[in-house]
């Protein structure tokens, strides 16, 4: 029989919550998502947390406890003292469920974004040829098990809802380092990608990310400085360090990205700007028209029923989320002048 | 009461997202099947991260004697002759090319010196012959898997503006019922574990890649979505399950601490020096060296301890007898008392390797030990134990389509939820190959089907409000047990007796203990509201836990022998005479029916593949004088 424990879990949803103390039982040897896991079976059978494997090799079960976002299965509850209240919340980065359970959504739609691998053209199955050295670059990106906690930790969205449009998140770079190392990956602008659409500019290498990960990937040092530094090497360019020197920041709207750099649809300039323009943006971009999803007769599905979701089609394209980013739109706020 | 139902139309619907169910969602999608994958958990958080070692597939790059003969005889024997010939032969000829299209995918597998894929050697096979990444091979795989579909998303983005215009991921989604029109599938129902929602996808055909049935087992190292899901959803529709009596236990999980109690300890700590030994210190396996296999080792510690370095010249020790084998002698020296602390044994390379050479040979076993137990490995022993790991039985199906056996039609099934390709004993780096060969195959083949098909069929309406209501009974019942209380008692009554070691008068008490569960089970009572309620998941996953094991038990009973994953102790022997019987599970109303069938027979090219002093330890009489015939035919 283990001794009691106090703990404080926060409990709720979407409309709020707050933190719940509880008594329970620890055994030698036990993890804090034994503990959740006992509260579930003999108190509370409706604590709401997800977990897998139990072995920190899915990533399922992340948290923060007192404060720090972990894997409720890898901590041990050795590690506290005996009359210190455990307290677990919630991942703060997303919206919250209910009680541990966020809306993790947001890394699946970066993930979406993150332009896949393109295979070499010409090479037929099987006759790929790489040397160990030369993937073990990559493979260290690929232990990555989509915990989360280091798109939970990182300072650029955690309490900056308006920087998530933006940014893709560390769990996103080493992708596209994963991408870029590869050895034999067709695609040739990884890094300038990165740099343009995924926001890597805004990460300024706290090495938070680095900390929380439980697969020890060297995510700062291994995969976002080797991109940033390259995208750097053929950024320098004197004539675009002149103009940067000369103009404004907002008569240079894009310059960032002007030199050297292919040209990308839908290539986005550094987000972090925004704040700065109050009232006409003359260089917003312009979302594409969409057309609704037709079926093979061309024609608008006649009702829910035969269309491929729930709901009717919106007539701004699938992609729009409301409200609008404010560098898309022209307007003014009052109180802002 | 009427009941908000939020409806999708697919042409295939994949319940399961592990490796199976994503492999034949991918070649449905690829068909130009308008495609749902269905998700118990998260996308990408499927069991298959959890395996190890590696694909099987003989590309033969690191021995270049390999091919599939070779492959498809060591398959069959590890499943001692029970297996499904043609998913062995199926099995064996096209991993391979499975492997190297994952390739294409982006996978980044360990390379050799010439830059070909790596092939590492694992138990039961001839040859190196595992593609591997480190010891996470299963977690590239479902990566790989993910990451091509998310590819399949962004060309379907750019052709028709939305991604999941042909092929949708739902996350978090559990199917409870299948519905079907006559003997038609017609669609799945199910819920959001968000939001307690509940959701109706209609589709003609659908692929089962729901995984094993481990949850119902105390020390298992299976997650908790392990609960037989798509084995019940089978049978309720009319299919029909095989060889449910085989069971898989590894002999060396974690028994200490009790939060990672199951946890694989890899076969290699044993392969590279690693010994077991009780409490009294004493290196107890070679009290246990069956008579079959006394020849072939070690009969002192000096001469075990050889072989490691001169394995040509001295037998191997005792250690690295098959998993059934060291399993029970574990479990019989924890019954009679010698056993650790924690209820298993020791497992000691502290003392037998020097700590660089222990960090450098297992560096996760290093880092699992440590992280998860607090025990360097290089300085103590590790307490082991038996963990049920992996169900061989499950759903019948047709070899080359796997389309499932029984009265329904557009029923597919593929990797652990099907049964057959691995007869009565799986051999590692089998099941991550498995699923990628037959995963396509179902994806294929249950497009084909919607083609043939003249029309769409229907759900009724009354099978619906069946499938709501028996979902919310949990809900609204007062005063029914605790869900966890039940699934505490299952997984008692299968783990003491429906366990490794079976005999009769303990498994005719598991159907009697079972037949009473059930009835509790049909009196359970969840608390709370349908927002992710696990309460309330874990009473609708219970019933499937419960049929499954009602086959497990019956099946076991029936099968009078020892052999593979089913060990009885009052018929200790392998039978002949067995080997050409399937134990065949069916649904009649909710009760279990249990029926022999003959196996298939072995085409005479493919039993030739064997020599005759092997098949005659598997072979009747009669199957002998066959095989002597046919190669006295051959010889003219």
């Amino acid at each position: 029989m283990g001794a009691k424990r106090r703990f404080k879990v926060w409990r709720g949803d979407e409309t709020g919550g707050d933190l719940k103390d509880y008594e329970v039982e620890v055994n030698e040897g036990e993890v804090v998502l034994d503990v959740i896991h006992r509260l579930q079976a003999t108190q509370t059978p409706d604590l709401a947390c997800r977990w897998n494997c139990k072995a920190g090799k899915c990533g399922s079960c992340s948290m923060e406890i007192n404060g720090t976002p972990r894997l409720g299965c890898m901590t041990r509850m050795s590690t506290f003292t005996e009359d210190e209240t455990v307290t677990v919340t919630p991942l703060r980065t997303f919206p919250v469920i209910r009680d541990l359970v966020t809306d993790v959504s947001f890394n699946y739609e970066k993930a979406r974004q993150t332009p896949a691998f393109a295979p070499p053209v010409g090479v037929p199955p099987g006759q790929y040829r790489m040397q160990q050295v030369d993937v073990e670059r990559s493979q260290e990106f690929r232990k990555c098990i989509e915990c989360f906690l280091c798109q939970n930790t990182c300072h650029v969205v955690r309490d900056h809802e308006e920087n998530k449009r933006a940014f893709a998140g560390p769990r996103y770079f080493i992708r596209a380092a994963e991408l870029d190392m590869h050895p034999l990956d067709a695609k040739e602008d990884r890094k300038e990608y990165a740099q343009a659409s995924m926001g890597m500019g805004y990460c300024n290498i706290t090495k938070c990310c680095t900390e929380v990960c439980p697969e020890h990937i060297k995510i700062t040092d291994n995969a976002i400085i080797p991109m940033k530094e390259r995208v750097v090497d053929r950024r320098y360019d004197p004539l675009v360090w002149l103009g940067r020197k000369i103009f404004r920041r907002d008569q240079l709207d894009g310059a960032g990205q002007a030199a050297g750099t292919p040209s990308l649809v839908g290539a986005r300039t550094e987000g972090s700007e925004v704040e700065q323009h109050h009232g006409l943006n003359w260089h917003r971009e312009i979302p594409p028209p969409q057309a609704a999803p037709v079926d093979e007769t061309g024609r608008l599905p006649i009702s829910e029923i035969t269309a491929d979701r729930a709901g009717g089609p919106s007539p701004f394209g699938d992609d729009q989320t409301f409200p609008l980013p404010p560098e898309g739109l022209n307007y003014a706020h009052p109180e802002r002048d | 009461m009427t009941t908000r139902i939020e409806r999708h139309h697919y042409d295939v619907v994949v319940i399961g997202a592990g490796g199976a169910g994503l492999r034949a969602a991918i070649e449905s999608r690829l068909a130009g099947k308008k495609t749902a994958i269905i998700s118990k958990s998260l996308f990408g958080k499927a069991h298959t991260v959890m395996a190890e070692g590696g694909a099987a597939a003989a590309m033969g790059n690191v021995n270049s004697r390999d091919n599939w003969m070779v492959h498809y005889r060591d398959t069959m024997r590890g499943g001692k002759f029970l297996n499904n010939f043609r998913m062995a032969e199926l099995h064996a000829k096209e991993a391979p090319d499975r492997i190297w299209e994952l390739e294409t995918y982006g996978a980044l597998f360990d390379r050799t010196k010439d830059g070909k894929i790596s092939q590492r050697n694992f138990g039961g096979h001839e040859y190196p012959r595992l593609a591997h990444v480190g010891d996470r091979t299963g977690l590239e795989l479902i990566r790989t898997l993910q990451q091509k579909i998310v590819s399949l998303q962004q060309e379907d983005k750019a052709e028709t503006g939305s991604y999941d215009s042909r092929i949708r991921v739902f996350a978090e989604t559990t199917i409870t019922e299948l519905l079907l029109d006559g003997d038609r599938v017609a669609g799945a129902f199910g819920y959001y574990r968000e939001t307690g929602e509940f959701v109706l996808f209609e589709a003609p055909a659908i692929v089962l890649a729901t995984g094993g049935v481990g949850r119902s087992y105390k020390v298992t190292s299976n997650s908790w979505e392990y609960t037989g899901d798509g084995h019940a959803l089978a049978l309720r529709a009319g299919a029909t399950l095989i060889n449910m009596e085989f069971l898989q236990f590894h002999p060396t999980g974690m028994v200490w601490p009790p939060s990672v109690k199951g946890i694989l300890v890899t076969e290699s700590v044993r392969g590279d020096g690693g010994v077991l030994k009780n409490s009294e210190g004493k290196r107890f396996m070679f009290n246990y060296v069956p008579d079959v296999f006394r020849k072939q080792y070690a009969e002192t510690e000096e001469e075990g301890d050889r072989w490691y370095t001169d394995p040509d010249n001295n037998r191997r020790p005792p250690e690295l007898l098959p998993r059934d084998e060291v399993a029970r002698a574990i479990n019989n020296e924890v019954k009679e008392g010698r056993g650790s602390p924690a209820g298993g044994v020791f497992l000691d390379v502290s003392s037998r390797l020097p700590a660089e050479v222990i960090i450098k040979k297992l560096p996760s076993m290093h880092h699992q030990f440590k992280e998860l137990a607090g025990v360097d490995i290089t300085k103590e022993p590790m307490e082991v134990g038996p963990t049920c790991h992996y169900v061989m039985g499950g759903v019948e199906v047709d070899p080359d389509t796997a389309a499932a056996a029984g009265t329904v039609q557009g029923l597919f099934a593929a990797g652990e939820v099907s049964g057959g390709m691995h007869g009565s004993n799986r051999l590692g780096g089998n099941s991550l190959s498995d699923l990628l060969v037959f995963g396509k195959r179902a994806g294929e083949h249950a497009a084909t089907y919607t083609d043939a098909l003249p029309t769409r069929p229907r759900v009724a309406q009354s099978d619906l409000d069946t499938a709501v209501e028996t979902a919310l009974a949990p809900l609204q019942r007062d005063g029914g047990e605790n869900p966890y209380t039940l699934q505490q008692d299952l997984q008692a009554v299968m783990g003491d007796l429906v366990g490794i070691i079976r005999r009769k008068g303990e498994l005719e008490e598991s159907l009697v203990r079972l037949a009473e569960l059930r009835e509790r089970v049909g009196k359970v009572s969840a608390a709370g509201g349908r927002r992710y309620n696990p309460g309330w998941h874990l009473a609708l996953d219970l019933r499937n836990m419960l049929v499954v094991s009602e086959c497990t038990a019956k099946a076991a009973l029936e099968r009078e022998e020892s052999r593979g994953g089913h060990t009885r102790e009052d018929f200790p022997s392998m039978r002949p005479e067995w080997r050409q019987v399937n134990l065949v599970c069916s649904l009649d109303g909710d009760k279990v029916q249990l029926e022999h069938k003959p196996l298939p027979k072995m085409r005479p090219e493919l039993i030739q593949l064997f020599d005759r002093t092997e098949l005659s330890k598997y072979l009747t009489d009669e199957e002998l004088a066959e095989f002597d015939a046919l190669a006295e035919e051959a010889a003219k």
